[in-house]
């Protein structure tokens, strides 16, 4: 519980129409190779997009572990697992690791985003205990209490969208950096949703963190310029 | 099976009613487990993995199967399955002794856009088929129908009741 405080920020948003991941990336260091796109955000199957916060690891067996939970379900029944199974199969491994003796628990938070056919579009946070909970928008992480109670603030009940969504995971983000800016290779989004009948996931390529940060601190500008012209007047 | 989904069974006696229940009573643990149903393709897929597992221990059931079922996004469906676990989606299907005179009969007489009546003629005239030609007496055949609202057991199919058999 406590390596998951100082993790890097992970967050997601339910919308209407999808939903979305974005994480912090904590090692950022030029001299690291970028071999791969993406650190904290996995692909679980056709349906399911998780990222994890805590020990990498641990982390690393866990996504194993959801994989194989994954294609285990699609060998058995032929089509992938619900969402919340997958979850709750996840959340008895962690679990058994905090009554068994002689074990650690897995020092690991994760959010997982996905569709299926019976409940739609999902987001899902489990900790190390073993607990689980669905949610509209949620936060796991450094700062995660603020962040989520940010979240609360301006996450608008029924009428989100995607593009909406986008620019608030920047804003909510950017808030809970230890660091006063937030730059596109600290961040790493990707984005759940339906096209023609089939799940699309997507992580956003750098460009167009770029132009979301662009928009976030150009209207950040602005509102600091208001509150300024207010203050004179 | 479930509320949309019906198993029809041949084989070894034991093995049919034993491997049966066992897909059935866990179809049904799947359902309150999680709160919904198994679909019937999943159901299928479920009850084929089944049968290869124990296909490939000392103690194989040897059952042929159709599975039938309605779901909400993929209309009716029915699943062929032998007992060496191979698995088809079909149109229509037949297992048994008899199954192999009436296979040509459904051939003959099946359309995509049939009705639950039309249908329900042909089966007639293949139970007749079977009244006729197989040297084993099977008298009585039962008829169940699946649509959105569940499942609805129709008239069974007799000796008497089939008229093209007198």
């Amino acid at each position: 519980m406590e390596a998951i405080s100082h993790a890097g920020t992970c967050l997601g948003i339910l919308a209407n129409d999808g939903i979305l991941l974005a994480a912090e990336k904590r090692n950022v260091n030029k001299l690291l190779d970028e071999s791969s796109l993406s650190e904290k955000i996995y692909k679980l199957n056709e349906d399911m997009v998780c990222s994890v916060a805590g020990i990498t690891s641990d982390a690393n067996v866990l996504t194993n572990e959801l994989r194989v939970i994954a294609q285990r379900y699609l060998l058995q029944y032929g089509e992938a697992i619900p969402c919340e199974q997958l979850v709750s199969w996840l959340c008895d491994i962690k679990q058994a690791y905090t009554q068994y003796g002689g074990k650690r628990p897995f020092g690991v938070s994760i959010l997982y985003m996905g569709w299926d056919k019976h409940y739609g579009y999902q987001l899902y946070q489990s900790d190390p205990s073993g607990n689980y909970s669905g949610w509209k928008a949620t936060c796991i992480g450094h700062n995660s209490a603020a962040a989520v109670s940010s979240l609360k603030s301006d996450y608008k009940e029924g009428e989100m969208l995607l593009k909406d969504a986008l620019p608030l995971a920047v804003k909510v983000l950017s808030k809970t950096l230890d660091t006063a800016k937030l730059t596109s290779d600290k961040v790493e989004m990707a984005t759940l949703t339906r096209e023609n009948g089939k799940t699309v996931t997507r992580i956003l390529p750098v460009s167009e963190i770029e132009t979301l940060i662009a928009a976030y601190e150009k209207s950040e500008a602005e509102a600091q310029a208001l509150k300024k012209e207010k203050q004179k007047s | 099976m479930s509320d949309h989904v019906v198993m029809g069974v041949v084989g070894a006696p034991g093995d049919t009613v034993q491997f049966a229940e066992y897909i059935a009573k866990n179809i049904q643990l799947y359902k309150m487990r999680n709160g919904y149903h198994l679909s019937p393709s999943s159901a299928a897929h479920y009850t084929r993995h089944n049968l290869a597992e124990y296909l490939r221990s000392p103690n194989a059931y040897n059952v042929n199967l159709l599975m039938a079922g309605y779901d909400k996004e993929a209309g009716g469906e029915l699943f062929y399955m032998d007992y060496l676990a191979s698995m088809h989606k079909v149109k229509y299907g037949t297992h048994g002794y008899g199954g192999l005179l009436i296979l040509g009969i459904f051939d003959q007489h099946y359309r995509p856009d049939m009705t639950v009546e039309e249908a329900y003629e042909v089966v007639k005239m293949a139970v007749a088929e079977v009244h006729k030609r197989l040297i084993i007496n099977l008298p009585v055949f039962s008829v169940q129908v699946i649509t959105a609202d569940g499942v609805k057991e129709l008239k069974h199919i007799t000796v008497d009741s089939n008229a093209i058999s007198k």
